[in-house]
């Protein structure tokens, strides 16, 4: 049977108990579904934590010193908003400042839509880019999650995961599209690999030829020279994300692929307005049609 | 009614002879507040059904009694409630309008359809938004309590939120400051589907008292909520733990059964003790009449537009 996210996150989730005394940790996780079914069903290796928002990130910082590597799941990214500090002041320097690792292995799950509104919509991975030596990565296939486990497991960093629920049922992986005659190379990032994928299809069918590379780790993020070679071939590139445009992921990679390239890369990102619980109120990953215009706009 | 010392009775803190000596104008008063919500979250319940509302709903059914008590001795403070907030707004005098708008999510709703549920508000009331972080408005309560107005200060939480680092901050800061606020807590022993055992082995009224506020530790019995609060609001810092049942799920309509107790059904038969049968049932259907009326308006003013 093919495996979905969900499934992988779950499977690696249950092993990591069971073979290296691994834990999770996190609030209600196994009440409606064990997180949407990415945490297994099962008493063992699992901390209920209480509804403690900020001192819950220090628990998992605790639990990481003593080699437990903790599994620390946040059912809305919005609540790293209160958990960041021991997350970026103690897990992030702690090499730094102490010369120990501290490797906890953070699950912030994005959702929007469906009415999740002002404070509960959303993916952060942006403001955890910013602080110093947390890698930050957004796994969207079941390859690319065991991928980033396997960095977790053998190196003894901290890794914030920014997880999105539209990926829990991709079974397949999302293999980068570089054609010869592409005209833009899109970059994308989180759940907006799937909107981007879906504009590049539409605009293929119009005949505007683009790639489209998929990014997963986002820092430290080093384009592969594959990348590059299609960026300069074709000229352009916008990069695509699913946080805040303003001082957000996608426009710092596209800095980093401009001074990389010498190419002009555009970016987009969500509107800098708060998103409300209404569907005519919401602030969705960049659609397909919002990609397709601005691919529009730069190509014309 | 006899006390009880189990917290998950209904009984549980019972003062005998409460509900006798209040006079039938206040009884009737305070179930008249209850009745409002009920009424007002069963259409509610039904408009999600009917997909008139599409947003998400936190509904306080079986809970009604606790800021129906508590409003009534309250009169002119700050209110600031939690996600699960509709009783609260509207025994404190909320527009019923802007919040049927709001869950419609119409642009004359409270937050013109920004978030449904928890940042519904009436500023003209002293009624404060909430961000839909659990227990987020707490600190933001003690800080309008910081203010030195004379005005004071009532805010509501859940069991799940008393556990947040920033309330407990907030309970020791009141209480250190001799603020004038009380803080309420609506236990209905689940933060989503996770019952407090799972989640905590101590007790929020007396961590509280740990901290130096008076704090009791209460059934949702409106008339003894409301004791505690005319007691309490005039010996503030305070507070109210009160146990309650909730009649649905967490977020939406569904129910998993029956709660253990049913706190309506108990009032209606301490009023038909007391011979107030008859007027509370023409309460609750005015309260019903009223609560379809308005539904009918918006809805047909939504259509419209
Ligand atoms: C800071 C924060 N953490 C977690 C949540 C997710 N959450 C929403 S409601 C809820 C349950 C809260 O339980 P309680 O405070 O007892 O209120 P109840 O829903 O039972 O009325 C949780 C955990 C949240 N909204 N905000
Ligand atoms: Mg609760």
């Amino acid at each position: 049977m093919a495996r979905t996210v969900a499934d992988t996150i779950r499977e690696l989730t249950r092993a990591h108990i069971a073979d290296n005394n691994g834990v999770v940790m996190g609030q209600c996780l196994s009440a409606v579904g064990w997180v949407q079914n990415t945490v297994p069903a099962q008493a063992e290796g699992m901390v209920e934590l209480p509804m403690t928002d900020v001192a819950g990130a220090g628990f998992a910082v605790g639990m990481a010193l003593t080699g437990r590597r903790p599994i620390f799941v946040l059912r809305f990214q919005s609540f790293l908003w209160l958990n960041a500090s021991p997350l970026v002041n103690y897990a992030a320097k702690s090499k730094s400042m102490f010369g120990y690792g501290c490797p906890v292995f953070v699950r912030a799950i994005a959702a929007e839509g469906s009415g999740t509104g002002p404070v509960h919509s959303h993916s952060f991975h942006s403001i955890f880019m910013h602080a110093p030596e947390l890698p930050v990565a957004a796994p969207m296939t079941p390859g690319e999650y065991e991928s980033v486990w396997d960095h977790f497991i053998t190196h003894d960093d901290p890794v914030l995961v920014s997880e999105h629920r539209a990926s829990y049922k991709t079974e397949r992986e999302l293999p980068d599209i570089i054609r010869e005659d592409a005209v833009l190379t899109v970059f994308a990032m989180g759940s907006a690999r799937f909107t981007a994928l879906q504009a590049v299809e539409r605009l293929a069918a119009q005949g505007i030829a683009c790639n489209l590379i998929h990014l997963v780790w986002l820092k430290p993020f080093a384009p592969s020279p594959q990348a590059l070679a299609a960026l300069r071939a074709c000229g352009r590139g916008l990069v695509v994300d699913a946080t805040y445009q303003t001082c957000g992921a996608a426009r710092s990679i596209a800095y980093d692929l401009m001074e990389a390239s010498g190419i002009m890369v555009h970016a987009i990102g969500l509107e800098d307005r708060s998103p409300g619980a209404y569907p005519h109120l919401e602030n969705p990953t960049p659609s397909p049609e919002r990609i397709i215009a601005k691919v529009a706009e730069m190509v014309t | 009614m006899t006390h009880s010392s189990s917290p998950r009775t209904p009984n549980f803190g019972a003062i005998p002879g409460l509900a006798e000596r209040a006079t039938p104008e206040f009884s009737l008063a305070l179930f008249r507040r209850m009745a409002l919500t009920r009424a007002f979250e069963t259409r509610a319940r039904q408009a999600q059904a009917d997909q008139d509302v599409r947003t998400l709903i936190y509904l306080c059914l079986g809970e009604e009694a606790i800021s129906a008590g508590i409003s009534m001795h309250a009169e002119g403070a700050w209110v600031l409630g939690q996600h699960r907030g509709h009783g609260t707004y509207l025994s404190f005098g909320g527009n019923m309008e802007r919040l049927i708008d709001e869950l419609l999510g119409m642009p004359s709703g409270c937050s013109s359809g920004m978030g449904g549920s928890p940042p519904i508000h009436d500023m003209e009331k002293g009624i404060v938004g909430h961000s839909g972080l659990i227990g987020d408005q707490v600190p933001v309560a003690v800080g309008m309590a910081m203010a030195g107005e004379a005005r004071k200060v009532v805010t509501f939480f859940g069991d799940g939120a008393a556990e947040e680092d920033y309330v407990l901050a907030s309970l020791g800061t009141a209480a250190s400051r001799k603020l004038p606020i009380l803080f309420v807590c609506e236990d209905n022993d689940l933060s989503v589907l996770t019952p407090t055992r799972d989640r905590r082995g101590w007790d929020l009224a007396q961590v509280a008292r740990g901290f130096g506020l008076e704090a009791v530790d209460i059934a949702d019995d409106p008339w003894l909520v409301a004791h505690w609060a005319e007691t309490l609001m005039v010996r503030l810092p305070a507070l109210i733990n009160v146990r309650t049942c909730r009649d649905v799920w967490h977020v939406g309509i569904g129910s998993d059964g029956a709660p253990e107790w049913n706190r309506f059904d108990l009032v209606r038969e301490k009023l038909a003790a007391l011979g107030l049968g008859e007027q509370a049932a023409r309460i609750e259907a005015e309260a019903r009449d009223l609560v379809e009326a308005k539904w009918q308006e918006r809805l047909r003013i939504r259509s419209a537009s």
